[in-house]
């Protein structure tokens, strides 16, 4: 128990520093919005100089971090220059529509990797093994963009789905129903577009990691006292393959975290990415810093949730850390 | 005589709570005194957590006793530390139980045998490659073998080896940490003569750990008994055997394999 | 390389045999023959093993599986990493129970309950809910011992079961054997490199050397007096506690001179012979076979030529 305790006050700092160093880079970046802002002729400098005052632009960082983190404890996470409104609702709904890529995306995507790494493993070096090690590594040459990209052409030339967006039109009019397929019509390019550029990974590293477990004494044993081979495979290789595969599985989220970005983008699913994007290019600080502060809740929440795995699955740790 | 190797008061306490039922005590030495006379061997016999592991690591200066001494010569290596104890390190060696694990799987023999002679700041390959040939002439492994890794030899090639690296520091004890259990038992008879017979040409003096305690009997001349991290008996081989006096030694001695070849004297029922 | 060559033997039910060879014997070989586990570049390539009955050389993978662990179980050496590292121990018992036994949840457990109290008199709560790195060497041990006779079988593989144990686990260990001969009628074949093992608890000794049968008869006559020169030499190279003489000691033990490695096998003639401090011309140019010689002790050296009842 005192391990999670530990490895949550690790992520809690961890957070802390994140959001002082998003801070620190984003307001010691030149420039700021209402730079852009004096380029443009139609506003008076004065009017600007009235902006400034108003969000208190001027004041020393130090000030300003404290009056952000005043607020983010009240529930705001300051406001929005460009969007001209506060800056939790709108982060919000985005990063709920991220996670419904990325959660949707890191399940299907483990949940093929796991049997297909299984399969492999149990007939390592055979031909059909050999087959899935030259499609994964071909799959992992094509970058994600390449990916999104050649999905996208399909729904284009296709008409099968959408090409881009979240929700059709008129989207309001629907009934439930159709409501829930129109959404998923609109997620499976994203989500296939993720699925494939992380499946190659965990496919590997799921049939190394069997395939090291399936060496093992305890194995053969299980095997002499006549355990069938599918539980000598589900029961006792993958549990005990379990351990490099938890800590890959927190890695995981992040990395599609950071693919969504992408993804995101290109297929113009209103998630962080895009708004992010924008925010970075407009110098819209307080947009820049929530979205920064989010994808890093995500990648330390994922870490944290691999690490309850782990002390959850592996009594060993349970034993070590007992008493520490 | 004088003692060589001196222990006094060792205490090893463990900071974790053991996981239950464990036969590892918290305190893994409970106030643990002896000494060696040099060129003798004494053999610490004990079953499995009685501290006999816990015993080498700290006298070879792998761990560092909660409390005591252990005075080698007039030092306490046991408060050493930094370029002092590097000094005193080549002077104690210890050879391990499992010879498949102690030596570097991915380099050759003559990489592990020049490797100590390296790091004592002997640099010309020459006299590098004539000592590790005396050396392993000394052990019985041929010259041959030289460039062969560990895995391709067999446990008992493996033990001599052990045995070559630690002698390339010319050390004058020798902690042979159940050096022995692993191998089969002809293998074991002729480690066993090794030992012995360098022990009377370079006159080492020996800690000799193990359960067996038919081998113990064969090669030393003290045994002491150890149990839960004290040392529950200790003298002379013949007394020890033939007139048992702790418990612990009583059990040991009954729980002996041997081959029906007379019953032990002390214990006739 | 031939890992065993014409192994022959028989076994009788409730019989024990000890099979004394070190490495490079074979010994590890054919306790994984007979079960039929060798590992992906193990091949036998001649021969029968004839299973109450049936060859199971020829059986189906089916009927293989049905056989391990029901009719015939293995007992691994290395109690630490013959276990799986994350099940608790009471669970693996059942995994072997499920495996061939059809029953129900509690009928399932009351089972699981009773393998483990046979080898477990005291503590078999405890037992059953640890994980196998909380407990020490022998109890692991008989935790694989538990697996091994969890489905009542006629016949039980014990390779190297007390190599890595102290005097006083390997007492128990023995002793846990014995009571399975006794109460359940266990064939057993002990396979170990400490002869000291064998005396007092098996029935016939078979003496393996480089993958052939060396010796082989009742327990008591191959201890007392053993023939074969390998043998007799390896007995010998064993230190007996109680010396009668006490200058015995730290002298040189009757080692045997240099080591059984394939590599320095002579291609022709008997195996043993370049060590053999009883070599004749002979034994360089022909391989001597088992021959037997009074009460049904058998041995393979050109020594004894002259006494085999049948040539």
């Amino acid at each position: 128990m005192r391990y999670l305790l530990r490895r949550f006050a690790h992520a809690f700092f961890l957070l802390i520093g994140a959001s002082v160093l998003a801070f620190l880079f984003t307001t010691l970046a030149p420039g700021n919005y209402f730079d852009e802002m004096r380029l443009n002729p139609q506003i008076a400098p004065e009017t600007v100089a009235a902006l400034r005052a108003q969000y208190q632009v001027d004041r020393s960082l130090p000030l300003r971090y404290a009056a952000w983190v005043n607020s983010v404890l009240h529930g705001e996470m300051g406001f929005s220059f460009a969007y001209n409104s506060p800056v939790a609702p709108l982060l919000l709904v985005r990063a709920r529509n991220t996670l419904l890529l990325a959660v949707t995306a890191t399940l299907l995507a483990w949940g093929i990797a796991l049997p297909l790494g299984v399969w492999s493993a149990d007939r390592l070096g055979h031909l059909p093994d050999r087959m899935l090690s030259w499609g994964t590594a071909a799959l992992m040459a094509i970058p994600d963009l390449g990916l999104a990209l050649g999905l996208l052409m399909l729904a284009v030339m296709t008409s099968w789905f959408p090409a881009g967006g979240m929700t059709s039109v008129d989207f309001e009019t629907f009934s439930q129903v159709h409501k829930l397929r129109d959404l998923l019509l609109h997620m499976t390019l994203p989500v296939a577009a993720l699925v494939l550029s992380a499946l190659p990974l965990l496919v590997r590293h799921v049939r190394a990691a069997m395939a090291d477990v399936l060496d093992a004494p305890f194995l053969l044993a299980a095997k002499g006292h006549g355990i069938p081979q599918y539980r000598l495979l589900y029961r006792y290789a993958l549990p005990a393959a379990a351990n490099p595969l938890i800590s890959l599985f927190g890695f995981s989220i992040g990395a599609l975290l950071s693919g969504s970005l992408v993804i995101e983008v290109v297929m113009s699913w209103p998630g962080i990415g895009p708004l992010l994007v924008e925010a970075i290019l407009a110098r819209d600080l307080y947009v820049v810093i929530g979205g920064v502060l989010f994808s890093t809740l995500f990648l330390v929440g994922g870490n944290f949730l691999a690490d309850t795995l782990l002390y959850w699955a592996d009594p060993r740790i349970r034993t070590e850390t007992r008493g520490q | 005589m004088q003692a060589l190797l001196r222990a006094e008061n060792l205490v090893k306490r463990y900071p974790r709570k053991p996981p239950p039922g464990s036969p590892e005590n918290l305190v893994a030495l409970d106030g643990v005194s002896f000494a060696i006379v040099q060129g003798t061997t004494l053999a610490i016999v004990g079953e499995s957590g009685s501290g006999k592991s816990t015993l080498a690591f700290c006298l070879a200066c792998l761990e560092r006793p909660t409390s005591g001494s252990i005075w080698f010569g007039d030092i306490d290596i046991a408060k050493l530390t930094g370029e002092d104890l590097r000094q005193v390190r080549p002077r104690i060696q210890l050879i391990f139980q499992d010879p498949a694990n102690s030596l570097n799987p991915r380099w050759s023999v003559s990489e592990i045998l020049s490797e100590p002679m390296i790091l004592q700041g002997r640099t010309n390959r020459d006299e590098i490659t004539r000592r590790s040939h005396m050396l392993l002439e000394r052990v019985g492994l041929s010259c041959e073998l030289e460039e062969r890794s560990p895995s391709e030899l067999s446990g008992g090639q493996r033990q001599r080896l052990a045995i070559a690296r630690a002698l390339a520091l010319e050390p004058e004890v020798l902690i042979l940490d159940e050096a022995l259990s692993a191998l089969d038992c002809s293998v074991q008879a002729q480690i066993a003569n090794l030992l012995m017979e360098l022990q009377s040409s370079l006159g080492m003096t020996y800690l000799f750990i193990t359960h067996d305690l038919g081998m113990a009997a064969h090669l030393a001349d003290e045994i002491a008994v150890m149990n839960r991290g004290q040392i529950a008996e200790q003298g002379p081989t013949d007394k020890i055997l033939n007139l048992p006096r702790h418990e612990t030694t009583r059990r040991l001695l009954a729980a002996v394999p041997g081959l029906p070849r007379g019953t032990p004297p002390g214990l006739e029922q | 390389m031939e890992a065993l060559r014409g192994v022959s033997f028989d076994l009788k039910p409730g019989e024990i045999l000890g099979v004394l060879g070190e490495s490079g014997s074979g010994k590890s070989a054919l306790a994984s023959a007979l079960p039929r586990l060798l590992p992906w570049n193990g091949k036998i390539t001649k021969g029968a093993i004839r299973f109450e009955g049936k060859d199971i050389l020829q059986a189906s993978p089916k009927e293989l599986q049905g056989i391990r662990g029901k009719r015939i179980s293995l007992i691994f050496q290395e109690p630490s990493v013959a276990l799986h590292p994350t099940m608790r121990a009471g669970e693996q018992v059942r995994q072997v129970l499920a495996a061939h036994e059809p029953w129900g949840k509690n009928a399932m457990r009351e089972r699981t309950r009773q393998v483990l109290s046979t080898v477990f008199p005291e503590e078999v709560e405890r037992i059953s809910e640890s994980y196998p790195h909380e407990l020490s060497g022998g109890q692991r041990q008989r935790v694989l011992i538990a697996q091994a006779i969890a489905c009542g079988p006629s016949l039980v593989i014990a390779d190297e079961p007390t190599a890595s144990l102290d005097p006083t686990a390997q007492m128990e260990i023995i002793e846990v054997f014995r009571t399975l001969r006794e109460k359940r009628g266990l064939a057993i074949i002990l396979i170990t490199h400490n002869p000291a093992l064998l005396a007092g608890l098996a029935d016939r000794v078979l003496v393996l050397y480089c993958g052939s049968i060396v010796e082989l008869g009742p327990a008591a006559t191959v201890i007392a007096s053993p023939r074969h020169p390998y043998t007799k030499a390896l007995f010998g190279s064993i230190p007996a506690i109680f010396e009668e003489n006490v200058s015995n000691r730290k002298k040189k033990l009757a080692a045997i001179p240099g080591d059984s490695m394939s590599a320095s096998l002579p291609l022709t003639g008997c195996p043993f012979e370049p060590r053999c401090p009883e070599r004749m011309q002979k034994c360089r140019k022909h391989e001597p076979q088992l021959m037997e010689l009074a009460e049904a002790h058998a041995v393979s050296c050109f020594l004894f030529e002259g006494q085999s009842k049948r040539s």
